[in-house]
């Protein structure tokens, strides 16, 4: 039985069973918010279904009327205007920063604020990498033609080859290349699965591969291996051309950190503002959400038994946001 | 169909100065290639000034549309939402049916007062539904599909895709065999439909996923909406192309007999042209299938949703299990609708209602009974989990002992592909001047269809240009292209060798069926751990997809050809390689050609899913525009693939047209 193919039945069950306990409860909501169900969005990686799941608990505690929908991380924006959505849980500044521009700007969608975890993304390598390029983690080591050899392949020899994440994704990883002078091809993935499944297949035969990894993730965890220390971000850097070490050009430094917003119906604060106070104030970090992520994914445990351990023993963090 | 005599040139084909213009006009490209970029430089990159903001202008258009439309009682919107409400309604009723139960209220609030028809009581309704339809053993398979669904755990979210199949489909049929019927009736009408079919069927799902979105909200109806307008097209087509194959003397006897002119339609045509329009109920339900993933990711659920999740964990058998439970799916449903339309309806039974519905009672019983069962004893309703199996790690397995054993084998044949033909027929259509392509492509035009065929191709292909997507049009036709000619060299002799065999047929028809409702993510990933990302991989995505239509009408024709003629050539003496040239291969023509046609069209439909794997044409362009929310780049480059898609589709047409007219043979689609 796989972890997901249930989705749907456990949904179903969740329906049933907290429509018992729905009657069961004396609601703490107050008498002037909506009944009508709150649309939590679920994308398609871990992480943001238990930011979602938790959220959603959360707030059927505090009595509302939680459903679950499913829909595509940028597509769903176009819900999240009309109303047909209300909530999404991960919103990735470094992924989405430009549909959910294209949003708030409509005064249809607000962002309410960071869930607290950071998003850490960067050019990466297996452990087993570091005896043929003894200088890494150190981007400098990169410079040295012999290590970008070692991550060649026929088409991009003699420079070495880095898998970019979707061109979607934008990064700036060509301008950083040229800018740091590094002799490396950026090739782009198509998604971000195509990326760990290059992954998955060059750590099988210990082959060379550097990448774009980010986290909180799984990979992070499953794979041994390290991001390249690069010159510190600065807003400067990717606007001004004589920062850093490239006179001439920006981006000569490596990614942002980032914050994973939470976005929502604009409409959400009338019809439901306690709702819209607690997704205010939900948050989580880093360590957390990787500890969960890896449950879920490596220990082969379910997103519902995660987050109910996670209610378990955070109960006055959750009783907090929906002022208990 | 008729042969008529062959000795007779035809008037209009290639007269001899036909080769003077050609080699006129090739020489003229061959030197505007190789001579005049440094003093025509606008000819190889289109100048920026005379580009045209159409981007803009469809972006401004659909935001007038939805916020400001108005028809004067209502908005555009309002039309479209109701339209939307309309849809829901069946939705809603199957999906309490089968999946969620009936529920008073919504949400997490939501009391369920009535469960949904048990595991039990599916099953057998799709049994009885076998039994009924086509005896026995289709009732096997068809319980088997089931069976296979129910064991490896995919139950609910396959009824929850099921659910969704089962209110597009039957609206797909009959809004395309209507649109069908009406092309065929009215001339005007078909030349109208066609651009507009072409453009439903290659115009990326993507680029028109947001306008939709806002259309008809978030959600189930919106997935069903989108695999409306993706499925449909081959119905009308078929039943356009089905009914003029119908021999004239049938519509004459129906004239002589006075029928009526819907009775004609209804009792005539369409009983007659049956088996042709079943290849097109067919193919509903597979590309209705197709649009499973997409559909997951705007709010349908379902298998959809399970592969998409699986993949992003890697967990290939997860997602080759959920993949297969569509496979599973389409097969219970396209056979079950190929029984149905076999059906010999003449039989009436008599006596009471008891008596002559045997099968509506006995699955009611069944129902009333496994539910109250399921009352007392929750596995009669919810198949336990215990019972369900996995492969678990198997197919994650396989790959990784492939990847560890064979990667630098499958490195070299790739390679060697990749530098010897795609990447030099890559950099030779990139080289290529736009005006010089943009010209050869009317003179085409003009010598296969005449002036009015040359201005569409010129204008189509100019607008590609002047929009600025000349380079990403130049890499989509690279990989369509190669990918094309690869289906067809292996589909096409497939289909010949399997027609006849009644045995292979039933295989190989099981095989294009699972490649084509197969969602090509689940095999996508793996070819990405074996090829990496890139245009070969790509390629095979394309290939494995595209190759079903160059079998299926390939077959489809060979064995539509009358049996009477193939007997009279035997009696001739002719050999069976002479019996398969001048007789088989001829008469199937007109399918084998709207094969290659469907092939092209396949291909081009799977630009979206290769630019997840990181090539660089117009799909993703498309995905590019739906990432950042904005319709009119989209739909821009949505058009472009279109545009060359018609251009494809017109030449192709044209080309048959032509040799048909020399080889004397008449009819056929047009």
């Amino acid at each position: 039985m796989n972890k997901y193919g249930s989705i749907g039945g456990t949904l179903t069950r969740f329906t049933v069973m907290s429509a018992v306990a729905f009657s069961l409860m004396t609601s703490a909501v107050n008498a002037q918010e909506s009944t009508d169900p709150i649309k939590l969005t679920l994308h398609d990686w871990t992480g943001q279904l238990i930011t979602t799941q938790i959220m959603g608990e959360v707030l059927k505690k505090a009595g509302y009327n939680v459903e679950y929908v499913q829909a595509d991380y940028l597509a769903q924006f176009a819900g999240l205007e009309t109303g047909d959505l209300t909530v999404a849980m991960e919103m990735w500044e470094t992924t989405g920063r430009d549909a959910m521009d294209a949003a708030t700007a409509t005064g249809k969608v607000e962002n309410v604020g960071a869930t607290g975890m950071k998003a850490k993304e960067e050019w990466w390598y297996p452990l087993y990498m570091k005896e043929k390029c003894p200088g890494l983690p150190n981007w400098e080591a990169l410079k040295d033609p012999a290590c970008a050899e070692a991550f060649s392949t026929a088409e991009t020899a003699p420079k070495g080859r880095y898998l970019g994440g979707p061109v979607t994704w934008g990064g700036f990883d060509d301008e950083r290349a040229e800018a740091l002078e590094l002799p490396f091809e950026v090739i782009h993935a198509g998604t971000d699965a195509a990326l760990f499944a290059e992954l998955e297949s060059a750590y099988q035969r210990q082959a060379p591969i550097m990448l774009w990894i980010y986290a909180p993730h799984w990979a992070p965890a499953k794979y041994e291996g390290e991001w390249v220390e690069f010159p510190e971000y600065t807003a400067e850097c990717y606007k001004d051309p004589a920062w850093g070490s490239n006179p001439d050009m920006a981006h000569d430094c490596g990614k942002p950190f980032g914050e994973i917003w939470k976005v929502a119906w604009a409409g959400m604060k009338d019809k439901w503002p306690g709702a819209y106070n607690a997704v205010k104030a939900f948050t989580v970090n880093n360590d957390e959400m990787g500890a969960m992520i890896t449950a879920v994914d490596l220990d082969g445990k379910t997103v519902e038994e995660v987050t109910a351990e996670w209610m378990a023993n955070n109960e006055d963090r959750w009783k907090s946001w929906i002022g208990q | 169909m008729k042969l008529a005599a062959t000795s007779t040139l035809p008037q209009n084909g290639l007269r001899p100065s036909g080769w003077v213009v050609w080699l006129l006009a090739l020489l003229a490209f061959l030197a505007l290639w190789k001579l005049a970029e440094p003093l025509l430089p606008w000819a190889f990159e289109y100048p920026k000034a005379l580009k045209i903001p159409a981007a803009k202008w469809i972006s401004d258009f659909t935001k007038w549309l939805l916020n400001d439309a108005s028809f004067g009682l209502f908005t555009f919107a309002e039309l479209t939402r109701f339209i939307s409400a309309v849809i829901d309604a069946p939705y809603r009723i199957v999906l309490s049916l089968l999946s969620t139960g009936f529920m008073s209220g919504r949400g997490s609030a939501a009391i369920q007062y009535l469960p949904p028809i048990s595991w039990i009581g599916v099953i057998a309704i799709f049994a009885l539904l076998g039994l009924y339809a086509g005896g026995r053993k289709l009732a096997a398979i068809v319980s088997a599909c089931m069976v296979f669904i129910l064991i490896f755990g995919q139950w609910n979210s396959a009824l929850i895709t099921l659910s969704s199949i089962l209110v597009a489909v039957p609206l797909g049929v009959v809004g395309g065999l209507l649109l069908g019927i009406a092309a065929y009736r009215y001339r005007w009408f078909e030349h109208m439909l066609r651009p507009i079919l072409d453009l439903m069927q290659t115009m990326p799902v993507f680029a028109y996923l947001v306008p939709i979105l806002i259309m008809f909200g978030f959600g189930p109806t919106a997935a069903v909406v989108a695999t409306l307008i993706y499925a449909m097209p081959p119905m009308t087509r078929i039943t356009v192309l089905a009914l003029k194959r119908i021999p004239s003397e049938l519509r004459d006897l129906g004239n002589i007999v006075g029928c009526t002119r819907s009775q004609l339609t209804w009792k005539v045509l369409v009983p007659s042209a049956r088996d042709s329009l079943m290849v097109g109920v067919n193919q509903v339900i597979m590309l209705s299938l197709n649009m499973v993933i997409i559909a997951a990711m705007i709010g349908a659920g379902g298998l959809g949703f399970d592969v998409l999740a699986a993949l992003r964990r890697l967990d290939f058998g997860a997602g080759l299990e959920a993949g297969f439970a569509i496979v599973a799916l389409a097969i219970a449903l396209d056979r079950l609708s190929q029984a149905f339309a076999l059906r010999n309806t003449e039989t009436v039974h008599h006596g009471p209602w008891l008596k002559r519905h045997p099968y509506t009672l006995s699955a009611l019983a069944i129902v009333v009974f496994s539910g109250l069962a399921g009352l007392v004893v929750p596995a009669f309703q919810t198949y336990p989990e215990a019972l369900q199996i996995s492969t678990g790690d198997f197919w994650s397995n396989v790959v990784k002992w492939i990847n560890i054993n064979y990667f630098d084998t499958l490195e070299a044949i790739k390679n060697a592909l990749l530098l010897n033909v795609l990447i030099p027929f890559k950099r030779f259509l990139l080289s290529l001047p736009w005006i010089g392509v943009v010209g050869i492509l009317v003179v085409a035009g003009w010598r296969l269809g005449g002036i009015r065929l040359a201005a569409l191709v010129g204008v189509l292909a100019t607008l590609i240009a002047a929009v600025g997507l000349w380079e990403k049009a130049m890499i989509t036709v690279y990989l369509c292209g190669i990918s094309t000619v690869i289906a067809l060299l292996i589909g096409v002799p497939i289909g010949i060798f399997a027609a006849e065999r009644k045995t292979l047929w039933m295989w190989v028809q099981a095989i294009i069926d699972t490649l084509q409702t197969l969602p090509s993510f689940v095999y996508l990933m793996p070819a990405v751990m074996l090829f990496r990302v890139g245009d070969f991989t790509a390629m095979i995505a394309v290939v494995a997809y595209a190759i079903a239509p160059a079998i299926r009408y390939t077959a489809l024709g060979i064995r539509n050809v009358d049996p009477a003629l193939v007997e009279a050539g035997r009696s001739m003496g002719c050999t069976p390689a002479q019996l398969l040239t001048r007789i088989k291969l001829r008469l199937a023509f007109p399918e084998i050609m709207l094969g290659v046609n469907q092939t092209v069209m396949f291909a081009i439909s799977m630009l979206v899913i290769t630019a997840l794997v990181g090539t660089r044409d117009l799909g993703q362009e498309v995905y590019i525009a739906l990432t950042k929310a904005d319709p009119g780049r989209g739909l821009v480059a949505g058009f472009a693939v279109a545009f060359i898609a018609i251009i494809v589709d017109r030449l192709i047409s044209a080309a048959a047209q032509n040799s048909r007219e020399k080889l004397g043979i008449a009819g056929g689609p047009t």
